[in-house]
């Protein structure tokens, strides 16, 4: 007994050292510390489109309408119409191929867990991070089901956020097909160019530049 | 040269109810009493002495040299954009206290001492920086343009606003001091299936954006200074990312935290916001790269023409790809076309100075510019843009402003058609 205790003793030390060697010559500097994962956890809210990250906790929009009256509505109206210029949060299906396109978390956000995680990092707006998980799902729950994408008895959680199909998921392009002008080559035209030269808009007109 | 008060106050006069018109004319009239042969004013008595202002700060008589915002633009101040005074800049370095900001949660005040950077994920050791630790890394100062991807973003349907500052003034070019972020993960180690990073904000928006992790290792840093100074606390102090040719949404600032990973995280700002918007209602995602972009800061709407004669056109140039080769003016329009002036230093993702002179007899001109950068890209036309993207992608306007030069020497922002 007493020499199995040596041994694994002796081995934990030989790993101790080999570990440490290691890390000191991995290290170009030595310097800042480890985080430990309690440190790691407190900062770490961020949650992805497959939910990884989706802190445990539940929510339907049932109760996420009491939520939303009293945390968001005097911003975002009782139903996310938005109040003044800030954000409308419901509607806008069918618009983003119009003139006048209307993004909002129904007709725009591509994945349900952005929503959670903008709600729970950065609203109320100056008052971030002082939602509870629970609240921050019952928050999104409700307002899934006012873009019809719930029902108000659904429970979102961490265990679906990231089962969520959002109507825009497949609404956007990658990768950046940019230069997407006509290429030039760095030799445009210089002299008797065939351009529109008619002033057809002038920004004083429109008048909403700010007077000193 | 002649100068008639008469005719400037007349040419002014000519300009009606412009905003701009007070500011030029707080120049005022000149004191005969200071001037040749007299003594001025300010000759026999004693100045203030050293240490009246020991943080220096620029003349009261350029008290209109100063960011401004466009109230009806947004909801709140806390959430919102100024735009730096391009026009009454010189050179290429902005000032710091004239770099235009744009929040998401008003300005987060950081007690250095209490400043960390963390860093998670799919490194080899999870690990925490002090501000004292990351300036004990090897530096490194560069000079970087910083846009905002929305710069210009009022322009896509029309001219609509009046001025060279509320067009292109969401971009500013400091010198940053900082720690290359490939120094940072030698420290940390790296798995080998980090592909994205996630950057995080400590402000109350927790501003987050995915950056591919080439880009990462490739130039970005995380800067503690900007022109030989700590940065700015409106400028992300005590510390910033930098992402150097990217849209500025990117360079998180007061910066807390960077996660690798081997996905994006589609966070609100690359989804719902940074992502331009096709005809057919999709809409481009990660398009990160700031393109070739100039333009002409004198004369311009707050710069109008006051003498007749020689003219020093004034303007700046950059690109997010590389350096800028060239910089070409035109006077018509756009049918003919000079070849401006660079001046050095012209650095790789850095505003570039050009200057053009010319003679102005009192005739109406059609101003513009137009860069070219060392990948052979050419600053296109907004209808080139608008004929492959449409009217409302908000983001990544970079094209040529035109301005109309009136007989009177006023300046306008145009659109021609």
């Amino acid at each position: 007994m007493y020499v199995w205790v040596k041994i694994v003793s002796a081995l934990m030390l030989t790993s101790l050292i080999l570990t440490f060697s290691s890390e000191a010559s991995d290290r170009a500097f030595n310097l800042g510390s480890i985080a430990t994962s309690q440190q790691v956890k407190g900062w770490d809210i961020d949650v992805r489109p497959d939910g990884v990250g989706a802190p445990i906790g539940s929510g339907t929009a049932f109760d996420g309408e009491e939520v939303f009256a009293e945390q968001c509505a005097s911003c975002h109206g009782d139903f996310g119409e938005g109040v003044d210029r800030w954000p409308e949060l419901v509607g806008g299906d069918g618009t983003l191929n119009t003139h006048d396109p209307l993004k909002t978390t129904g007709s725009y956000w591509p994945y349900a867990s952005t929503i959670f995680d903008y709600i729970y990092r950065a609203m109320p707006f100056g008052a971030s991070q002082s939602l509870s998980y629970d609240e921050t799902y019952q928050i999104v729950a409700y307002l899934l089901y006012m873009n019809d994408i719930i029902d108000d008895d659904f429970v979102l959680s961490d265990q679906n956020i990231g089962l969520i199909k959002m109507p825009n998921q497949d609404g956007f392009l990658l990768p950046d097909p940019r230069p997407d002008v006509s290429n030039i080559n760095g030799n445009p035209c210089m002299e008797n160019c065939n351009v529109p030269v008619k002033i057809i808009g002038k920004a004083k007109d429109i008048d909403v530049t700010p007077e000193d | 040269m002649k100068f008639s008060r008469r005719n400037l106050i007349k040419s002014f006069a000519a300009l009606g109810s412009v905003g701009f018109s007070t500011r030029v004319l707080a120049q005022d009239k000149p004191n005969p009493n200071n001037l040749p042969p007299n003594l001025p004013e300010w000759t026999p008595d004693l100045g203030a002495g050293v240490d009246e202002n020991p943080y220096g700060s620029p003349s009261e008589f350029e008290s209109n040299v100063i960011r401004r915002n466009v109230p009806w633009l947004t909801a709140s101040p806390q959430s919102s954009v100024n735009f730096t005074p391009l026009q009454d800049l010189e050179g290429i370095v902005t000032p710091n206290g004239l770099c235009f900001e744009r929040h998401h949660g008003g300005v987060a005040e950081i007690n250095p001492t209490d400043y960390r950077l963390m860093i998670n994920g799919l490194v080899d050791r999870e690990m925490i920086f002090s501000l004292d630790d990351l300036k004990r890394f090897p530096q490194v100062n560069k000079f970087y343009f910083l846009e905002c991807a929305a710069n210009g973003g009022m322009e896509w349907k029309g001219a609509q606003l009046n001025g060279c500052q509320y067009t292109f003034g969401m971009v500013h070019n400091v010198q940053y001091t900082g720690v290359k972020l490939s120094d940072l993960v030698r420290e940390t180690g790296l798995k080998p299936k980090a592909k994205w990073v996630l950057a995080e904000g400590s402000d109350t928006s927790g501003m987050t954006r995915s950056i591919p992790i080439e880009k990462i290792l490739d130039d970005c840093l995380i800067a503690w200074a900007m022109n030989g100074e700590a940065l700015r606390p409106e400028q992300g102090y005590p510390a910033r990312l930098v992402v150097p040719g990217w849209e500025g949404n990117m360079w998180v600032k007061w910066i807390r935290r960077l996660e690798f990973g081997d996905k994006p995280y589609m966070t609100r700002e690359e989804t719902s916001k940074y992502t331009d918007l096709l005809t057919d209602g999709k809409a481009r995602m990660f398009t990160w790269v700031m393109e070739a972009k100039s333009v002409v800061t004198s004369p311009s709407p707050e710069k109008p023409i006051l003498h007749k004669g020689i003219q020093q056109l004034r303007g700046l140039a950059w690109s997010g790809k590389g350096k800028i080769k060239r910089v070409d003016v035109s006077l018509d329009g756009g049918k003919n076309w000079r070849t401006a002036q660079l001046h050095a230093p012209i650095m790789s993702k850095s505003l570039v100075r050009f200057t053009l002179p010319f003679e102005w007899s009192g005739e109406e001109l059609l101003i513009q510019s137009r860069a070219i950068d060392e990948t052979g890209y050419v600053q296109p036309y907004i209808q080139e843009l608008q004929k492959i993207r449409g009217k409302n992608s908000i983001y990544h306007n970079n094209s040529i402003a035109t301005w109309l030069v009136t007989k009177s020497g006023r300046v306008d922002n145009v659109r021609l058609g």
